[in-house]
Protein backbone atom coordinates (compact mmCIF):
# COMPACT_ATOMS: atom_id res chain seq x y z
CA UNK A 1 0.00 0.00 0.00
CA UNK A 2 2.79 2.37 0.92
CA UNK A 3 4.43 1.72 -2.41
CA UNK A 4 1.31 2.39 -4.39
CA UNK A 5 1.37 5.71 -2.59
CA UNK A 6 4.93 6.41 -3.68
CA UNK A 7 4.13 5.53 -7.26
CA UNK A 8 1.02 7.67 -7.12
CA UNK A 9 2.66 10.71 -5.57
CA UNK A 10 4.90 11.20 -8.58
CA UNK A 11 1.91 11.88 -10.82
CA UNK A 12 1.44 15.39 -12.01
CA UNK A 13 -1.94 16.76 -12.96
CA UNK A 14 -1.23 15.92 -16.59
CA UNK A 15 -0.74 12.24 -15.83
CA UNK A 16 -4.25 11.12 -16.67
CA UNK A 17 -4.16 7.50 -17.84
CA UNK A 18 -4.35 7.04 -21.58
CA UNK A 19 -7.42 5.40 -23.05
CA UNK A 20 -7.64 1.67 -23.68
CA UNK A 21 -7.72 2.47 -27.39
CA UNK A 22 -4.51 4.51 -27.24
CA UNK A 23 -2.67 1.93 -25.15
CA UNK A 24 -3.67 -1.02 -27.34
CA UNK A 25 -3.46 0.54 -30.84
CA UNK A 26 -0.04 2.17 -30.73
CA UNK A 27 2.62 -0.39 -29.93
CA UNK A 28 6.16 -1.42 -30.65
CA UNK A 29 6.31 -5.21 -30.83
CA UNK A 30 8.63 -5.77 -33.78
CA UNK A 31 7.93 -9.50 -33.84
CA UNK A 32 4.64 -8.50 -35.50
CA UNK A 33 6.01 -5.72 -37.72
CA UNK A 34 7.69 -2.35 -37.36
CA UNK A 35 4.54 -0.25 -37.90
CA UNK A 36 2.86 1.10 -34.78
CA UNK A 37 -0.43 -0.54 -35.79
CA UNK A 38 1.11 -3.88 -36.82
CA UNK A 39 0.98 -5.47 -33.34
CA UNK A 40 -2.75 -4.69 -32.96
CA UNK A 41 -3.33 -6.14 -36.45
CA UNK A 42 -1.21 -9.28 -36.26
CA UNK A 43 -0.53 -10.26 -32.65
CA UNK A 44 -3.75 -12.28 -32.58
CA UNK A 45 -1.83 -15.14 -34.23
CA UNK A 46 0.26 -15.66 -31.07
CA UNK A 47 -0.63 -18.70 -28.93
CA UNK A 48 -0.69 -17.73 -25.25
CA UNK A 49 -2.58 -20.65 -23.78
CA UNK A 50 -0.99 -22.78 -22.40
CA UNK A 51 1.85 -20.54 -21.24
CA UNK A 52 4.73 -21.19 -18.93
CA UNK A 53 7.83 -19.31 -17.90
CA UNK A 54 11.10 -21.17 -17.58
CA UNK A 55 13.01 -19.80 -14.63
CA UNK A 56 16.57 -21.09 -14.56
CA UNK A 57 20.19 -20.22 -13.92
CA UNK A 58 21.20 -19.30 -10.40
CA UNK A 59 17.95 -20.19 -8.63
CA UNK A 60 17.07 -22.75 -5.97
CA UNK A 61 14.02 -24.11 -7.78
CA UNK A 62 14.62 -23.97 -11.55
CA UNK A 63 11.86 -25.20 -13.83
CA UNK A 64 8.90 -24.38 -16.02
CA UNK A 65 6.35 -22.37 -14.10
CA UNK A 66 2.87 -22.57 -15.59
CA UNK A 67 1.18 -19.18 -15.93
CA UNK A 68 -1.87 -20.26 -13.92
CA UNK A 69 0.32 -21.58 -11.09
CA UNK A 70 2.22 -18.29 -10.99
CA UNK A 71 -1.01 -16.31 -10.88
CA UNK A 72 -2.33 -18.47 -8.03
CA UNK A 73 0.64 -17.44 -5.90
CA UNK A 74 0.97 -13.76 -6.83
CA UNK A 75 -0.84 -10.72 -5.51
CA UNK A 76 -2.08 -8.66 -8.42
CA UNK A 77 -2.49 -4.93 -7.85
CA UNK A 78 -3.00 -1.85 -9.99
CA UNK A 79 0.02 0.34 -10.74
CA UNK A 80 -0.51 3.51 -12.75
CA UNK A 81 2.86 4.24 -14.36
CA UNK A 82 4.20 6.66 -16.87
CA UNK A 83 5.64 4.81 -19.88
CA UNK A 84 8.39 6.62 -21.80
CA UNK A 85 9.50 5.25 -25.18
CA UNK A 86 13.05 5.91 -26.40
CA UNK A 87 11.36 7.39 -29.50
CA UNK A 88 10.26 10.31 -27.29
CA UNK A 89 6.55 9.57 -26.96
CA UNK A 90 4.92 8.60 -23.70
CA UNK A 91 1.73 7.28 -22.17
CA UNK A 92 0.27 6.75 -18.73
CA UNK A 93 -0.86 3.17 -18.28
CA UNK A 94 -2.90 1.57 -15.48
CA UNK A 95 -1.22 -1.82 -15.30
CA UNK A 96 -2.35 -4.79 -13.27
CA UNK A 97 0.47 -6.99 -12.14
CA UNK A 98 2.67 -8.29 -9.39
CA UNK A 99 6.14 -7.40 -8.22
CA UNK A 100 8.92 -9.08 -10.16
CA UNK A 101 10.70 -9.65 -6.83
CA UNK A 102 7.85 -11.94 -5.73
CA UNK A 103 8.26 -14.09 -8.84
CA UNK A 104 12.04 -14.26 -8.42
CA UNK A 105 11.60 -15.21 -4.76
CA UNK A 106 9.21 -17.95 -5.83
CA UNK A 107 12.12 -19.56 -7.67
CA UNK A 108 14.61 -18.60 -4.95
CA UNK A 109 17.53 -16.40 -6.05
CA UNK A 110 20.94 -17.89 -5.20
CA UNK A 111 23.43 -15.66 -3.45
CA UNK A 112 25.92 -15.23 -6.32
CA UNK A 113 23.32 -14.00 -8.84
CA UNK A 114 23.83 -10.42 -10.01
CA UNK A 115 21.68 -10.04 -13.12
CA UNK A 116 18.35 -11.19 -14.50
CA UNK A 117 17.98 -12.08 -18.19
CA UNK A 118 14.60 -12.16 -19.93
CA UNK A 119 13.50 -13.69 -23.21
CA UNK A 120 10.40 -13.13 -25.36
CA UNK A 121 8.35 -15.92 -26.92
CA UNK A 122 9.40 -16.74 -30.47
CA UNK A 123 7.38 -18.60 -33.07
CA UNK A 124 8.20 -17.64 -36.65
CA UNK A 125 4.88 -18.98 -37.96
CA UNK A 126 2.91 -16.81 -35.58
CA UNK A 127 5.10 -13.73 -35.65
CA UNK A 128 5.28 -12.33 -39.17
CA UNK A 129 7.80 -9.63 -38.25
CA UNK A 130 10.45 -12.23 -37.41
CA UNK A 131 10.79 -13.09 -41.09
CA UNK A 132 12.99 -10.03 -41.35
CA UNK A 133 16.24 -9.68 -39.41
CA UNK A 134 15.34 -6.28 -37.95
CA UNK A 135 16.63 -7.64 -34.64
CA UNK A 136 18.36 -10.85 -33.63
CA UNK A 137 15.35 -12.96 -32.52
CA UNK A 138 14.29 -13.89 -29.89
CA UNK A 139 14.09 -10.53 -28.16
CA UNK A 140 16.16 -10.51 -24.98
CA UNK A 141 16.47 -8.00 -22.16
CA UNK A 142 18.15 -7.76 -18.80
CA UNK A 143 18.26 -5.98 -15.47
CA UNK A 144 20.74 -5.81 -12.67
CA UNK A 145 19.42 -7.90 -9.76
CA UNK A 146 18.85 -4.89 -7.49
CA UNK A 147 16.86 -3.20 -10.27
CA UNK A 148 14.81 -6.36 -10.75
CA UNK A 149 14.13 -6.63 -7.02
CA UNK A 150 13.02 -2.99 -6.79
CA UNK A 151 9.36 -2.77 -5.77
CA UNK A 152 8.52 -0.54 -8.78
CA UNK A 153 9.55 -3.31 -11.22
CA UNK A 154 6.49 -5.41 -11.98
CA UNK A 155 5.32 -8.21 -14.22
CA UNK A 156 2.12 -6.90 -15.79
CA UNK A 157 -0.73 -9.24 -16.63
CA UNK A 158 -3.50 -6.72 -17.21
CA UNK A 159 -4.47 -3.19 -18.22
CA UNK A 160 -7.57 -1.43 -16.87
CA UNK A 161 -8.45 -4.63 -15.01
CA UNK A 162 -8.66 -6.66 -18.22
CA UNK A 163 -6.24 -9.35 -19.41
CA UNK A 164 -3.29 -7.71 -21.09
CA UNK A 165 -3.87 -7.79 -24.89
CA UNK A 166 -1.43 -9.72 -27.05
CA UNK A 167 -0.08 -6.58 -28.70
CA UNK A 168 0.89 -5.28 -25.25
CA UNK A 169 2.78 -8.46 -24.34
CA UNK A 170 0.28 -11.08 -23.17
CA UNK A 171 0.11 -13.00 -20.97
CA UNK A 172 2.81 -11.43 -18.85
CA UNK A 173 5.45 -8.79 -19.46
CA UNK A 174 7.98 -6.80 -17.54
CA UNK A 175 7.31 -3.14 -16.70
CA UNK A 176 10.23 -1.03 -15.46
CA UNK A 177 8.77 2.48 -15.39
CA UNK A 178 12.02 4.41 -14.92
CA UNK A 179 13.62 2.93 -18.06
CA UNK A 180 12.87 3.42 -21.76
CA UNK A 181 10.01 1.23 -22.91
CA UNK A 182 12.08 -1.31 -24.83
CA UNK A 183 13.52 -2.56 -21.50
CA UNK A 184 10.01 -3.65 -20.50
CA UNK A 185 10.18 -6.90 -22.43
CA UNK A 186 6.92 -8.46 -23.61
CA UNK A 187 5.46 -11.99 -23.60
CA UNK A 188 8.17 -13.40 -21.36
CA UNK A 189 8.94 -17.13 -21.65
CA UNK A 190 12.25 -17.32 -19.85
CA UNK A 191 13.92 -15.67 -16.89
CA UNK A 192 17.52 -16.57 -16.15
CA UNK A 193 19.46 -15.52 -13.05
CA UNK A 194 23.12 -15.02 -13.82
CA UNK A 195 26.32 -13.45 -12.50
CA UNK A 196 27.13 -11.72 -15.79
CA UNK A 197 25.55 -8.77 -17.56
CA UNK A 198 23.27 -10.47 -20.10
CA UNK A 199 23.04 -9.41 -23.76
CA UNK A 200 20.09 -7.15 -24.63
CA UNK A 201 18.52 -6.95 -28.10
CA UNK A 202 18.81 -3.24 -28.89
CA UNK A 203 22.29 -3.07 -27.44
CA UNK A 204 23.31 -5.96 -29.72
CA UNK A 205 21.74 -4.19 -32.70
CA UNK A 206 23.35 -0.80 -32.02
CA UNK A 207 25.55 -0.50 -28.94
CA UNK A 208 26.34 3.17 -29.58
CA UNK A 209 22.67 4.12 -29.32
CA UNK A 210 21.26 1.70 -26.75
CA UNK A 211 23.02 0.94 -23.49
CA UNK A 212 22.33 -1.84 -21.02
CA UNK A 213 20.82 0.51 -18.43
CA UNK A 214 18.68 2.73 -20.70
CA UNK A 215 17.33 4.74 -17.79
CA UNK A 216 15.10 7.63 -18.85
CA UNK A 217 17.47 10.59 -18.76
CA UNK A 218 16.67 13.99 -20.34
CA UNK A 219 20.33 15.00 -20.11
CA UNK A 220 21.74 12.14 -22.17
CA UNK A 221 20.47 12.34 -25.75
CA UNK A 222 19.96 9.39 -27.99
CA UNK A 223 22.47 10.02 -30.82
CA UNK A 224 19.66 10.57 -33.30
CA UNK A 225 17.19 12.53 -31.25
CA UNK A 226 16.93 14.63 -28.12
CA UNK A 227 15.51 13.05 -24.98
CA UNK A 228 14.84 16.41 -23.33
CA UNK A 229 11.12 16.36 -23.98
CA UNK A 230 8.39 13.94 -24.96
CA UNK A 231 4.99 13.91 -26.59
CA UNK A 232 2.21 12.47 -24.50
CA UNK A 233 0.07 10.26 -26.72
CA UNK A 234 -3.50 11.46 -27.05
CA UNK A 235 -2.84 15.20 -27.17
CA UNK A 236 -3.60 15.45 -30.88
CA UNK A 237 -1.89 17.35 -33.65
CA UNK A 238 -1.27 20.57 -31.72
CA UNK A 239 -0.30 19.25 -28.27
CA UNK A 240 2.66 20.87 -26.60
CA UNK A 241 5.59 18.60 -25.78
CA UNK A 242 6.25 18.05 -22.10
CA UNK A 243 9.68 18.04 -20.46
CA UNK A 244 11.08 14.57 -19.76
CA UNK A 245 11.98 13.94 -16.14
CA UNK A 246 15.02 12.16 -14.72
CA UNK A 247 14.25 8.46 -14.31
CA UNK A 248 10.85 9.26 -15.86
CA UNK A 249 9.82 11.02 -12.65
CA UNK A 250 10.72 8.10 -10.37
CA UNK A 251 14.08 9.50 -9.24
CA UNK A 252 13.06 9.64 -5.59
CA UNK A 253 12.50 5.89 -5.67
CA UNK A 254 15.30 4.63 -7.90
CA UNK A 255 18.14 7.17 -8.11
CA UNK A 256 19.84 5.42 -5.19
CA UNK A 257 20.35 2.33 -7.35
CA UNK A 258 22.83 4.33 -9.41
CA UNK A 259 24.74 6.21 -6.73
CA UNK A 260 28.29 6.90 -7.86
CA UNK A 261 27.69 5.75 -11.44
CA UNK A 262 28.47 8.01 -14.41
CA UNK A 263 25.10 7.90 -16.19
CA UNK A 264 26.65 9.27 -19.38
CA UNK A 265 28.91 6.27 -19.53
CA UNK A 266 26.35 3.76 -18.28
CA UNK A 267 23.51 5.10 -20.45
CA UNK B 1 -3.94 1.19 -81.04
CA UNK B 2 -1.35 -0.34 -78.69
CA UNK B 3 -0.96 0.21 -74.99
CA UNK B 4 1.87 2.70 -75.46
CA UNK B 5 -0.04 4.79 -77.99
CA UNK B 6 -3.09 4.82 -75.79
CA UNK B 7 -1.04 6.08 -72.81
CA UNK B 8 0.62 8.72 -74.98
CA UNK B 9 -2.73 9.85 -76.39
CA UNK B 10 -4.15 10.03 -72.87
CA UNK B 11 -1.10 11.98 -71.66
CA UNK B 12 -1.55 14.50 -74.51
CA UNK B 13 -5.16 15.08 -73.53
CA UNK B 14 -4.61 15.56 -69.80
CA UNK B 15 -3.68 19.14 -68.98
CA UNK B 16 -0.85 19.48 -66.42
CA UNK B 17 -3.05 21.41 -63.97
CA UNK B 18 -4.87 18.13 -63.36
CA UNK B 19 -1.62 16.62 -62.04
CA UNK B 20 -1.02 19.66 -59.82
CA UNK B 21 -4.56 19.42 -58.46
CA UNK B 22 -4.59 15.66 -57.87
CA UNK B 23 -1.08 15.77 -56.43
CA UNK B 24 -1.92 18.62 -54.07
CA UNK B 25 -5.14 17.11 -52.69
CA UNK B 26 -3.52 14.68 -50.20
CA UNK B 27 -1.88 17.60 -48.34
CA UNK B 28 -5.02 19.19 -46.85
CA UNK B 29 -6.76 15.81 -46.66
CA UNK B 30 -3.97 14.29 -44.52
CA UNK B 31 -3.86 17.41 -42.36
CA UNK B 32 -7.60 17.15 -41.80
CA UNK B 33 -7.25 13.46 -40.92
CA UNK B 34 -4.44 14.25 -38.49
CA UNK B 35 -6.47 16.95 -36.78
CA UNK B 36 -9.56 14.76 -36.43
CA UNK B 37 -8.04 11.47 -35.28
CA UNK B 38 -7.88 9.79 -38.69
CA UNK B 39 -4.11 9.24 -38.49
CA UNK B 40 -4.14 7.33 -35.22
CA UNK B 41 -3.26 8.36 -31.69
CA UNK B 42 0.07 10.02 -32.60
CA UNK B 43 -0.86 12.28 -35.52
CA UNK B 44 2.25 14.49 -35.50
CA UNK B 45 4.70 11.73 -36.48
CA UNK B 46 2.10 10.19 -38.77
CA UNK B 47 1.58 13.45 -40.70
CA UNK B 48 5.32 14.13 -40.80
CA UNK B 49 5.96 10.69 -42.25
CA UNK B 50 3.06 10.83 -44.72
CA UNK B 51 4.34 14.11 -46.20
CA UNK B 52 7.93 12.86 -46.28
CA UNK B 53 7.03 9.59 -47.94
CA UNK B 54 4.81 11.30 -50.52
CA UNK B 55 7.71 13.60 -51.38
CA UNK B 56 9.97 10.61 -51.91
CA UNK B 57 7.33 8.86 -54.02
CA UNK B 58 6.89 11.96 -56.20
CA UNK B 59 10.66 12.22 -56.67
CA UNK B 60 10.74 8.57 -57.72
CA UNK B 61 7.84 9.17 -60.11
CA UNK B 62 9.90 12.00 -61.62
CA UNK B 63 12.86 9.64 -62.03
CA UNK B 64 10.64 7.19 -63.93
CA UNK B 65 9.85 9.65 -66.71
CA UNK B 66 13.07 9.28 -68.68
CA UNK B 67 13.38 5.46 -68.49
CA UNK B 68 9.71 5.11 -69.49
CA UNK B 69 10.38 7.16 -72.60
CA UNK B 70 13.66 5.50 -73.49
CA UNK B 71 12.67 1.90 -72.78
CA UNK B 72 8.97 1.89 -73.63
CA UNK B 73 8.36 4.99 -75.73
CA UNK B 74 5.90 6.33 -73.17
CA UNK B 75 6.13 10.12 -73.11
CA UNK B 76 5.16 11.75 -69.82
CA UNK B 77 7.77 14.52 -69.96
CA UNK B 78 5.14 17.25 -69.80
CA UNK B 79 4.23 16.13 -66.26
CA UNK B 80 7.76 16.07 -64.88
CA UNK B 81 7.84 19.66 -63.68
CA UNK B 82 4.58 19.14 -61.81
CA UNK B 83 5.98 16.03 -60.14
CA UNK B 84 9.13 17.87 -59.08
CA UNK B 85 7.32 20.94 -57.76
CA UNK B 86 4.83 18.77 -55.88
CA UNK B 87 7.72 16.82 -54.36
CA UNK B 88 9.29 20.09 -53.24
CA UNK B 89 5.99 21.21 -51.71
CA UNK B 90 5.65 17.98 -49.76
CA UNK B 91 9.24 18.16 -48.52
CA UNK B 92 8.52 21.72 -47.35
CA UNK B 93 5.39 20.59 -45.52
CA UNK B 94 7.32 17.64 -44.05
CA UNK B 95 9.92 20.08 -42.75
CA UNK B 96 7.30 22.46 -41.35
CA UNK B 97 5.40 19.71 -39.52
CA UNK B 98 8.70 18.49 -38.06
CA UNK B 99 9.84 21.95 -36.94
CA UNK B 100 6.54 23.46 -35.78
CA UNK B 101 4.44 20.54 -34.52
CA UNK B 102 7.12 17.98 -33.62
CA UNK B 103 10.24 19.74 -32.29
CA UNK B 104 8.36 22.95 -31.35
CA UNK B 105 11.46 25.03 -30.59
CA UNK B 106 13.63 26.91 -33.11
CA UNK B 107 16.87 26.47 -31.14
CA UNK B 108 16.30 22.72 -31.01
CA UNK B 109 15.44 22.60 -34.72
CA UNK B 110 18.81 24.19 -35.44
CA UNK B 111 20.60 21.94 -32.91
CA UNK B 112 19.08 18.86 -34.56
CA UNK B 113 20.08 19.99 -38.06
CA UNK B 114 23.68 20.50 -36.97
CA UNK B 115 24.01 17.59 -34.60
CA UNK B 116 22.04 14.67 -36.00
CA UNK B 117 23.37 13.24 -39.25
CA UNK B 118 20.07 11.90 -40.57
CA UNK B 119 18.50 15.32 -40.13
CA UNK B 120 21.56 17.02 -41.66
CA UNK B 121 21.12 14.72 -44.66
CA UNK B 122 17.40 15.43 -44.95
CA UNK B 123 18.05 19.14 -44.65
CA UNK B 124 20.74 19.05 -47.37
CA UNK B 125 18.28 17.34 -49.68
CA UNK B 126 15.81 20.15 -49.02
CA UNK B 127 18.43 22.87 -49.60
CA UNK B 128 19.49 21.24 -52.88
CA UNK B 129 15.86 21.25 -53.99
CA UNK B 130 15.48 25.01 -53.54
CA UNK B 131 17.39 26.03 -56.71
CA UNK B 132 15.63 23.25 -58.61
CA UNK B 133 12.20 24.50 -57.58
CA UNK B 134 13.24 28.11 -58.24
CA UNK B 135 14.29 27.27 -61.81
CA UNK B 136 11.27 25.11 -62.61
CA UNK B 137 9.78 27.66 -65.01
CA UNK B 138 10.07 28.29 -68.74
CA UNK B 139 11.94 31.53 -68.29
CA UNK B 140 14.74 29.79 -66.32
CA UNK B 141 14.93 26.95 -68.82
CA UNK B 142 15.45 29.44 -71.65
CA UNK B 143 17.84 31.62 -69.72
CA UNK B 144 20.04 28.82 -68.35
CA UNK B 145 20.10 26.82 -71.60
CA UNK B 146 22.29 23.69 -71.33
CA UNK B 147 23.24 24.62 -67.77
CA UNK B 148 19.62 24.01 -66.76
CA UNK B 149 19.96 20.30 -67.50
CA UNK B 150 23.23 20.14 -65.57
CA UNK B 151 21.68 21.91 -62.60
CA UNK B 152 18.70 19.60 -62.54
CA UNK B 153 20.91 16.54 -62.30
CA UNK B 154 21.00 17.53 -58.62
CA UNK B 155 17.73 15.59 -58.44
CA UNK B 156 19.76 12.37 -58.36
CA UNK B 157 21.61 13.53 -55.26
CA UNK B 158 18.37 14.77 -53.70
CA UNK B 159 16.55 11.47 -54.11
CA UNK B 160 19.51 9.42 -52.82
CA UNK B 161 19.83 11.70 -49.78
CA UNK B 162 16.11 11.32 -49.22
CA UNK B 163 16.38 7.52 -49.23
CA UNK B 164 19.33 7.52 -46.82
CA UNK B 165 17.46 9.94 -44.53
CA UNK B 166 14.51 7.53 -44.52
CA UNK B 167 16.63 4.44 -43.75
CA UNK B 168 18.53 6.24 -41.01
CA UNK B 169 15.53 7.60 -39.11
CA UNK B 170 14.08 4.15 -38.52
CA UNK B 171 15.20 1.95 -35.67
CA UNK B 172 17.19 -1.00 -36.95
CA UNK B 173 17.40 -2.05 -40.61
CA UNK B 174 13.79 -1.89 -41.68
CA UNK B 175 12.48 -3.28 -44.93
CA UNK B 176 10.36 -0.43 -46.28
CA UNK B 177 13.04 2.27 -46.57
CA UNK B 178 15.48 -0.26 -48.02
CA UNK B 179 12.95 -1.07 -50.76
CA UNK B 180 12.85 2.64 -51.63
CA UNK B 181 16.64 2.73 -51.89
CA UNK B 182 16.74 -0.34 -54.14
CA UNK B 183 14.12 1.17 -56.47
CA UNK B 184 15.98 4.48 -56.61
CA UNK B 185 19.36 2.88 -57.28
CA UNK B 186 17.77 0.70 -60.00
CA UNK B 187 16.22 3.77 -61.67
CA UNK B 188 19.49 5.68 -61.54
CA UNK B 189 21.39 2.66 -62.90
CA UNK B 190 18.93 2.40 -65.79
CA UNK B 191 19.56 6.04 -66.58
CA UNK B 192 23.32 5.67 -66.44
CA UNK B 193 23.16 2.67 -68.74
CA UNK B 194 20.98 4.70 -71.08
CA UNK B 195 23.42 7.61 -71.03
CA UNK B 196 26.33 5.26 -71.67
CA UNK B 197 24.60 3.68 -74.66
CA UNK B 198 23.77 7.06 -76.14
CA UNK B 199 27.39 8.06 -75.88
CA UNK B 200 28.64 4.83 -77.49
CA UNK B 201 26.12 5.18 -80.30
Amino acid sequence: LGLAGIAGSAHAATDEPNSWEEITRYNNFYEFGTGKDDPAKYADAMTIDPWSVRIDGMVDRPGDYAFDDIMAKMTVEERIYRFRCVEAWSMVIPWNGFELADLLNLAGVKSGAKYVAFETYLNKDEMRGTRFPVLDWPYVEGLRLDEAMHPLAIMATGIYGRDIPKQNGAPLRLVVPWKYGFKSIKSVVRITLTDREPPTSWNKANAREYGFYSNVNPEVDHPRWSQASERRIGGGLFAKNIPTRMFNGYADDVAGLYDGMDLRKFF
Amino acid sequence: MGFRDRINAWARRIPTWVIYLVGALPAPWLFYLGATGGLGVEPVKALEHEYGELALQLLIAGLCVTPLRRQFGINLVKFRRALGLLAFSYVTMHLLVWAVLDVQALDRVWADIVKRPYITIGMSAFVLMVPLAATSNNWSVRRLGPRWRQLHRLTYAVVLLGAVHFIWLRKGWQVEPLVYLVVIVALLALRMRGAFRTRVA
